[in-house]
């Protein structure tokens, strides 16, 4: 078998081996439950206040703000918009989003909406970047929250997060921002930034699974969305993942202490990848912004070919990859990213996602580079498509798949 | 996710490419679903001698073209307008439930290609039973 060669990140991060060893005590050795009153849970108490301490310095909180640790982004995502909207209902029912939010953002505006609220999700230009000025259009005297993603983890457009930051703050509107996709490659401050609540996800930043964090400002105040015991300052009730939070913890330190030199290390690799094979390989287009985006991310589409077919080979080869096509969605419906920058679903299929991350060398670049020409080369062979039978021949044929990738 | 035949049809696909003298060309799908299959097969007696194809798309949908080719030729249109998706499905020893609908789409094509190939000879699907 080949070496596996891990250009996927943003779907999974192998654990800092540091972070590994930070956390193997607390599966064991101390195994207190913070809620207890002797030494043992007190010992993990102070081992979370330590985790908090770590994840504020990450993103530049103040201490009287609060980290609260969930079980991942997807949960801190919920929590955030539901937490909010249903703390504050009485001052208005209208939240805004974007166009190219994560599903878990998504997903929870259109709950909501199906609760007594609504929302506006924000178009973007082609490169998936937040129209301000729609976004001030958006705002009405009924809106009471505005949720923009930092850097998008798919096609890597970075938001102009200190300018949208400002609209917010001008309107009197708190700002949450998913950073999960962000946080660890780019500097946060969210005090600096007038940032009301954030979402951190810890694998991404090379801590365990499971675990993520909603930073809430201080002053902000949202309900609970899990109930029971009154963990998390009672907003995230449930026995405390300890080892996990301990892990985020030490992730965010070593995150915050090497985000210079990791940023820098991934964008020499990202724009080696994104040149390499934009000029080995013809009909390939670069998604996203071209400089404006997260140091790890390289989304390229190729006409003519379909994205799980070259993931399918590449991964032959050894290479991990995701792609943005439709037909490796659990639902078969194409990305949303994508068809917001005016992609069309066709061209969507082709699109490849690769994600840097900080293990990854030149050497790994340079080789792929070598290896995705001839993929790209065989499966263009083997298709009836063309620059003389373009896709949009087919354009006006009616199609019936059944695109449910959201809820209803 | 996909049977090692799936991977070895797709790997390495049989009568793949376009046919410069077909008598007739079967094309389903569309690029939007992410499934465009085109076959092109050669008559002789009313029996399909040659068949190749051209796709675009999925893993599934390469493996259920390249198989359909292996699964027609040498049999009577009759024969061949008789293969069903199934039966593709089944000689790559199963495909994702996702997929069945959408990619396994390589008799329709087979089908169309024979229709087609009658309809050129102002014959009809009638005359095959």
């Amino acid at each position: 078998m080949v070496d596996q060669i891990n250009f996927n990140h943003s779907a999974g991060v192998p654990i800092d081996e540091r972070v590994l060893q930070v956390m193997e005590p607390y599966f064991r050795q101390f195994y207190g439950n913070p809620s207890s009153v002797h030494s043992a849970g007190q010992q993990s108490a102070k081992a979370i206040e330590n985790a908090r301490v770590q994840v504020s310095r990450l993103i530049g909180a103040e201490s009287k703000d609060r980290i609260i640790f969930t079980n991942g982004a997807t949960e801190a995502n919920n929590l955030a918009l539901q937490g909010f909207a249903y703390r504050h209902r009485r001052k208005g029912n209208h939240i805004i989003i974007s166009q190219m939010e994560h599903l878990s953002i998504i997903n929870t505006a259109k709950f909501l909406s199906k609760q007594g609220f609504e929302y506006s999700q924000v178009k973007v230009d082609e490169y998936g970047v937040v129209d301000a000025q729609a976004l001030q259009d958006a705002i009405t005297d009924q809106t009471i929250l505005i949720s923009i993603q930092h850097g998008n983890n798919e096609v890597g457009t970075l938001q102009p997060i200190a300018e949208i930051a400002k609209i917010a703050n001008d309107a009197t509107i708190p700002l949450h921002v998913d950073a999960v996709a962000s946080a660890g490659q780019v500097p946060i401050e969210v005090t600096d930034m007038g940032i009301s609540m954030l979402s951190l996800s810890s694998n991404d930043i090379y801590g365990p699974k499971g675990v993520g964090a909603l930073f809430v400002k201080r002053g902000i105040s949202i309900q609970p969305i899990l109930l029971g015991g009154g963990q998390e300052y009672g907003i995230r009730s449930g026995s405390e993942n300890v080892a996990g939070i301990v892990g985020m913890g030490a992730a965010a330190e070593i995150a915050k202490q090497q985000l210079e030199k990791n940023a820098t290390h991934l964008r020499r690799l990202r724009d080696s990848l994104i040149k390499g094979v934009l000029n080995k390989v013809d009909e390939a287009y670069l998604n996203g912004h071209p400089k404006n985006r997260l140091p790890n991310n390289a989304n390229i589409r190729f006409a003519f070919v379909e994205g799980e077919a070259i993931t399918l080979h590449l991964s032959f080869q050894g290479f991990l990859v995701a792609t943005s096509s439709a037909c490796t969605s659990k639902t078969l419906a194409p990305s949303h990213c994508l068809l917001s920058m005016g992609v069309s679903e066709a061209e969507a299929h082709g699109a490849l996602q690769l994600t840097l991350g900080r293990e990854n060398t030149l050497k790994q670049v340079d080789r792929f580079v070598e290896v995705l020409p001839p993929i790209i080369k065989k499966l263009r062979a083997m298709s009836p498509l063309s620059k003389e039978v373009p896709y949009d021949l087919y354009e006006d044929e009616e199609h019936d798949h059944e695109h449910g990738q959201e809820h209803d | 996710m996909y049977t090692q035949k799936v991977i070895e049809h797709f790997t390495n696909p049989r009568n793949m490419g376009e046919m410069e003298d077909a008598d007739a060309i079967g094309k389903v799908g569309n690029p939007t679903c992410g499934d465009l299959i085109w076959i092109y097969i050669k008559v002789k007696d009313d029996i399909i001698t040659d068949i190749t194809f051209k796709t675009f798309g999925c893993a599934a949908a390469i493996a259920t073209s390249s198989m359909i080719t292996e699964l027609t030729k040498g049999k009577t249109l009759k024969e061949a307008y008789q293969i069903t998706r199934n039966d593709v499905a089944e000689n790559l020893e199963g495909l994702p439930p996702i997929k069945m609908h959408c990619s396994n789409l390589s008799a329709d094509g087979l089908h169309k290609a024979i229709e087609e190939y009658l309809e050129k000879n102002g014959r009809t699907i009638d005359d095959l039973k």
